[in-house]
């Protein structure tokens, strides 16, 4: 979608800031809004397209007035409640109010080490040939799509080099909305910083987005 | 309109503890989670994970040429021969710092970043002037962290916009010859293996 | 989690803040000798009162009745609403777009809040808004559901992004049925929304 979390080459953030000796969390809700989030994957109710969309689906200016874990929060309370997992009384309250939906599986604690050290792979098998090799020239669709993508606003319409064939990967367009993984070839995908940012751009800039086949078209 | 007064924003933060806790109570009443679990998964991020194992796989790249062969061939499989894999870096690819080339790793969509070596992002990299500057002005951002390369040096950012995870193999510092691999690692920093920084000098 | 404040909070301090730094600015500035407070009563009464949406409905009306001002109006707007009086500010260059049963022109200006002062005065909230800048380039007929219009889906919409100093003023249809009619009279069927197009004008019946 066309929101706030699209930030490549937005002016007026000012200056980066990084702070000395930043603790990993930094506050004790965080940790647990953390582990909540991580947790509840596992019942298979969501697919991690759906919880970055969910993150990302709402008003622009409140994504950019909250703070990440407050996102992953609320993207998780969304969630929870589109599946009738827990509903809005129950968060409330702060307690359940009815039996809970019956759910393939949860995260054991013995079972944290090996789920973690698995993690998620998306690559694919497929007898199907990628279109693009390095070394091609394609260019990135012009696509608006209301539902999740993971094409960045300003590389749409911009002409490229495949620099490499990543692999064959689940399709988050397809994915975040239920439809099936959908896997298409995935490839990194180089734009001179001046053909995305002007005559005036950097020189010396390349910029590569990681770009699924349906986003790119021969130029 | 200026910010809140002080308290005020104390309030929000304490109205976001008693959501987050009455979320957990609901789902742990539910069996959705066992809070026992729950700690593991903050334990082993907070205290486990983190670039100490990024600057390992860094290390060995500068002592082991072979090792580094097959880094920048085949990072996921490199990177899991030091123990290192799993959520979040199931698919890594090695990106070599050169003379000419310098590397530097965003996500501008979001916060995807390299766990099993790197730990959980800072701040800073999920922040919206790093997401929304590294792919437009990446100099001004080096600028940031105190950094000026070479006008001529080639400046590849990536932006992470799928499941495949960017590590920034940073140049090795010269003085450093003969040096076992757990001397090196200490050089290595977090930054530098991002793209926002470069190595400790011995 | 969304970032709320208690009902009072937002009414009671931001307000008053508001009030307090408008209030010390001004007077700063008039102890300073920059404003002179009458002129900043006049500039309040002046789009407040006086210049308004009454203003373009006569031309609208006009329009209709006058195949000449019509013909004039279309070639050169500025001059044709100049030669009734409005002009100016927001308002030296004035191009009016023609509706027809094929066309329906909208107005926005994305990047900010452009519109032609000078023969609709300020624009209201929603004009200014960021789901009305957002929406009305990408989906102008979401846009025109939010206020109840609902077009034959063959009509074509051109939407006008107003990022000059262009202002644009969208002549609507004569409604049927107002044959004969004083341009008084006519004038009373221009709302504002049908200027901007996001209305329609209304129909005879409805005036009381």
């Amino acid at each position: 979608m066309n929101g706030a979390q699209d930030m490549g080459g937005v002016h007026g953030f000012g200056p980066v800031e990084p702070e000395p000796n930043e603790p990993v969390f930094h506050a004790g809700w965080e940790k647990r809004a953390f582990a909540l989030t991580l947790a509840m994957a596992m019942p298979g109710q969501w697919n991690i397209d759906m919880s970055r969309f969910a993150r990302e689906n709402r008003d622009p200016g409140e994504y950019l007035s909250m703070s990440y874990y407050q996102i992953w929060f609320a993207a998780l309370e969304t969630m929870l409640k589109e599946r009738d997992l827990v509903s809005d009384d129950e968060t409330v309250a702060g307690h359940a109010l009815r039996e809970p939906k019956p759910v393939a599986r949860i995260l054991s604690p013995g079972a944290v080490a090996q789920v973690l050290y698995r993690g998620g792979p998306t690559e694919r098998e497929t007898n199907t040939t990628p279109a693009f090799k390095p070394g091609d020239h394609v260019r990135a669709k012009n696509i608006n799509p209301r539902t999740h993508t993971r094409l960045p606003r300003y590389v749409r319409g911009h002409a490229g080099t495949i620099e490499r064939v990543i692999g064959f990967h689940v399709f988050p367009d397809s994915n975040a909305q239920g439809a099936g993984e959908n896997p298409q070839w995935l490839y990194t995908v180089c734009f001179d910083g001046r053909e995305l940012w002007g005559a005036d751009g950097d020189p010396t800039l390349t910029v590569s987005v990681d770009a699924w086949e349906p986003y790119l078209v021969p130029a | 309109m200026t910010g809140h007064d002080h308290h005020h924003d104390h309030s929000e933060l304490t109205e976001t503890q008693l959501r987050v806790r009455a979320l957990e109570t609901v789902l742990t009443e539910k069996g959705y989670v066992d809070p026992a679990a729950l700690d593991l998964l903050i334990e082993t991020y907070e205290k486990k994970v983190g670039p100490r194992n990024g600057a390992r796989v860094v290390a060995k790249a500068w002592a082991d040429p072979a090792y580094r062969a097959r880094l920048v061939k085949d990072a996921t499989s490199a990177i899991a021969e030091l123990g290192y894999a799993g959520r979040q870096g199931e698919h890594i690819v090695a990106l070599e710092n050169t003379p000419n080339r310098h590397n530097m790793v965003v996500c501008t969509l979001c916060s995807c970043y390299p766990w099993p070596v790197l730990g959980l992002p800072p701040v800073w990299y999920k922040s919206a002037p790093y997401r929304s500057r590294a792919v437009s002005d990446p100099r001004g951002v080096l600028k940031d962290f105190g950094i000026t390369l070479p006008a001529g040096t080639e400046i590849r950012v990536w932006d992470s916009t799928s499941e495949n995870r960017y590590l920034v193999i940073p140049m090795r510092p010269a003085g450093t010859e003969g040096w076992i691999e757990e001397r090196l690692a200490e050089l290595v920093t977090r930054d530098s293996m991002i793209g926002t920084g470069l190595p400790k000098q011995p | 989690m969304t970032h709320d404040h208690d009902h009072h909070h937002d009414h009671g301090s931001e307000l008053s803040e508001m009030q307090l730094r408008t209030r010390a600015l001004e007077t700063i500035l008039l102890e300073k000798g920059y404003i002179e407070p009458a002129a900043i009563d006049v500039l309040i009464e002046t789009y407040e009162k006086k210049i308004g949406p009454r203003n373009g409905a006569q031309v609208v009306a006009k329009a209709w009745v006058d195949p000449q001002f019509r013909q004039w109006l279309f070639e050169d707007g500025t001059a044709a609403i100049g030669s009734l009086g409005f002009g100016g500010r927001s308002g030296n260059h004035l191009v009016a777009l023609e509706n027809t049963p094929s066309v329906h022109n909208m107005v926005v200006c994305t990047l900010c809040s452009c519109y032609p002062w000078a023969v609709l005065g300020l624009p209201p909230l929603w004009y200014k808004s960021a789901p009305y800048r957002s929406r009305t380039v990408a989906d102008p007929r979401s846009v025109l559901a939010d206020f109840g219009v609902s077009l034959p889906k063959d009509t074509e919409i051109r939407v006008w992004d107003s990022t000059a100093e262009l202002r644009y003023l969208v002549v609507p249809l004569r409604p049927a049925g107002a044959e004969g009619w004083s341009e008084e009279k006519l004038a009373e069927l221009v709302t504002r929304d049908s200027m901007i197009g996001t209305g329609l004008p209304k129909n005879p019946e409805d005036l009381a």
